[in-house]
């Protein structure tokens, strides 16, 4: 049970700043997840915050305790790396209880401890054999069996799903949700999966170029996105924007102070004839690629905006031909030259339309 | 007409067909015959005439071999010069590889890092490897001289008497020992900083989160992970050092008293001093058995306790 706080942390590799000016609050007991594309400064966050890099600025406080000098040991946390770091030539036993062996807890209690979680994680019938013989899901119950074994206030997990294949992930994400609801320890998560982060954070931060972009909880940074970077980064496809001149002719007029205007796939519609919907934009589009996933399809259209994707739900209409586009005014976001959202600048009541030709 | 004909067509098919068979099985025994040849000529014939020889008396140069059974081994086993002989060897193995490893893993241990000097120190280190063993024997003999050498002028720098580092029996095979041990920690080390610089990084940052002592996590780290490597030098170290030659040739020719005649030294004694050719061959066979045991046993006990990944 713990509370970090991250104070204006910065973190310089040899002139090349990778995390800038930093503060964060990740709450007791939550479930917080560090998202961003590779480079981010997301892995370096977290091995700063289990003392293996030191920050080159600013003070990290775990339950107010001030723990910048502290060795990784002290810090009373217990981290599950990206590819488990296993002691290979130790048995799953002796994998989990090395760090209760190395803190001299006698055997018996030892064997009770490990037979405890061993059970908590399904591994009571591989305890005796070595990490090579166990499958990647087995070796990540593993991990996370050596991490919660010392019984930490704080868990990190490294990408720890990354290297199992899709079914086992989504298995895995599942059984780790389940974990944290029964142990109530503060998990910090690093991925750069946006479906990991969306589907098991109960706090977000989105991160950037070693910035934070946004922290809110999923449905929030879904909905309202802060900028630019987070409405692109969260959301499969991307959200669809384009610069306000892409819109002339099209929303009349563009508010002043609007820069750019996105929108989201699946907010749109796909279908063969205009409609004439309220407060709604038609555009005559031609369907370049069409992708049927069965429960939905994903479409990449071409219209007088642009080329955008757009996600439907419905049966697909026929892939060659034109179809006509509809998306709802209320649905678009706003952004300002700065690339920030402007959600004060509403387009809603703008007038609907139909326009015909791709051009 | 046509019914011959016809059989006439299939028969030649058949042969046709034949021939293409068994080359398809030929093919591969032809193609690796060469390399098979090559083996038999310089690798499997020289054991075969050896192990022959070893039954025989010649001299090298008479026309005749003769034989005369088992003779020789019975000698040599009866032999108190032949026992000091593998005594010798099997002193100078143990100590020439025990201390080699254990110098050179303590050197790797603090040369596995960054940095210019540790590059610098981790050539040094290494280049004895590759100065010729001669120009070694020549140069430790200078160093070892009892009279102008530089091992006792530091001794005697210091208070100690001098010591005669290659003309006593005392010290004679602890100086062929101190060469070799010399000699071979670069490759040693060099290897084990290779074999460090495999073990996974995140591996010592789980041990550090598990509150692991220095000393445990080279134990239960460390050594287990290099055990590849460990395994890999103790058996080059072992077939090496039974082996040695040169060092022995130049600098002390088996002496003073025999207490420092090893194998290979005893072997070309009696097979190019004495032209005694079947004992020698047979004090071959001898050594060729030993290795062959030594290198059975080890594989059988240790390989169960090294970690391949």
């Amino acid at each position: 049970m713990a509370e970090i706080r991250l104070d204006n942390i910065s973190k310089t590799f040899n002139e090349d700043r990778v995390v800038k000016n930093i503060s964060l609050t990740i709450k007791d007991g939550s479930f917080t997840v560090l998202v961003g594309p590779s480079g981010c400064g997301k892995s370096t966050i977290l091995r700063m915050l289990a003392g293996f890099e030191k920050q080159t600025e600013g003070d990290i406080w775990i339950d107010d305790k001030l723990v910048n000098d502290l060795a990784p040991s002290k810090r009373d946390i217990a981290m599950v790396f990206q590819n488990y770091a296993l002691y290979p030539t130790m048995t799953v036993k002796g994998n989990i209880e090395f760090g209760l062996a190395n803190r001299k807890i006698p055997k018996k209690e030892r064997r009770q401890l490990v037979e405890e979680i061993a059970e908590i994680v399904g591994l009571s019938d591989h305890l005796n054999k070595k990490p090579d013989k166990l499958s990647g899901g087995q070796r990540q119950r593993v991990a996370l069996a050596r991490a919660m074994v010392k019984k930490p206030k704080v868990f990190i997990l490294d990408e720890p799903l990354s290297n199992l294949d899709a079914k086992l992930r989504t298995q895995m994400r599942t059984e780790l949700i389940q974990l944290h609801k029964k142990l109530g320890t503060t998990f910090v998560y690093v991925t750069h999966d946006q479906v990991e982060a969306m589907s098991m954070g109960d706090e977000i931060i989105i991160l950037n170029k070693g910035m934070v972009q946004q922290k809110a909880a999923p449905i929030d940074v879904y909905q309202n996105p802060r900028n630019l970077f987070a409405a692109e980064f969260i959301g499969q496809p991307p959200m669809n924007v384009f610069d306000r001149t892409a819109y002339e002719g099209i929303v009349e007029p563009v508010p002043e102070g609007v820069r750019y205007i996105g929108f989201r796939p699946e907010h749109a519609s796909v279908s063969r004839t205009a409609a004439s919907i309220p407060h709604t934009i038609e555009l005559e589009s031609e369907i370049l690629t069409l992708e049927t996933l069965g429960a939905e399809t994903i479409y990449k259209v071409k219209n007088r905006i642009g080329v955008m994707n757009i996600r439907s739900f419905s049966a697909p209409v026929a892939k060659d031909g034109c179809c006509f586009v509809s998306i709802p005014l209320e649905k678009f976001y706003p952004f300002g030259a700065d690339k920030i959202a402007k959600p004060e600048l509403d387009l809603s009541m703008k007038k609907e339309a139909v326009l015909n030709g791709i051009g | 007409m046509a019914l011959v004909k016809d059989s006439m067509g299939m028969g030649e098919r058949r042969s046709t067909s034949q021939s293409l068979v068994s080359w398809t099985r030929l093919r591969p025994y032809a193609m690796i015959s060469p390399a098979i040849l090559v083996f038999c000529l310089f690798f499997i014939y020289p054991i075969g005439y050896m192990v022959y020889l070893s039954f025989h008396d010649w001299n090298f140069v008479s026309p005749t071999k003769e034989f005369i059974g088992t003779a020789n081994f019975t000698y040599l086993l009866s032999n108190l010069e032949f026992r000091e002989v593998i005594v010798n060897s099997f002193i100078y193995t143990f100590f020439t590889v025990f201390l080699t490893i254990g110098i050179s893993l303590l050197l790797a241990l603090w040369l596995n890092r960054g940095g210019a000097i540790y590059s610098f120190l981790q050539a040094s280190i290494f280049s004895p490897h590759i100065t010729s063993l001669v120009s070694v024997s020549m140069l430790w003999m200078w160093i070892m001289d009892a009279d102008y050498g530089l091992l006792n002028w530091a001794l005697n720098l210091i208070g100690i008497e001098s010591i005669p580092w290659l003309t006593s029996p005392d010290y004679a095979l602890t100086s062929l020992i101190m060469v070799a041990v010399w000699k071979g920690i670069g490759f040693n080390t060099l290897v084990f900083i290779a074999g460090l610089q495999s073990i996974p990084k995140d591996l010592y940052e789980a041990a550090e989160l598990d509150h692991t002592p220095p000393w445990r996590r080279f134990l239960r780290i460390t050594v287990p992970m290099l055990s590849p490597t460990l395994f890999f030098l103790t058996i080059i170290g072992i077939i090496n050092s039974f082996q040695v030659f040169e060092t022995i040739n130049l600098m002390t020719e088996g002496g003073p008293i025999n207490s420092t005649n090893t194998f290979v030294y005893y072997i070309y004694q009696y097979g190019f001093q004495f032209f005694k050719i079947g004992y020698a061959s047979a004090a071959g066979v001898i050594l060729l058995v030993i290795l062959s045991v030594l290198t059975v046993i080890y594989f059988k006990v240790l390989s169960k306790k090294v970690h391949y990944r």
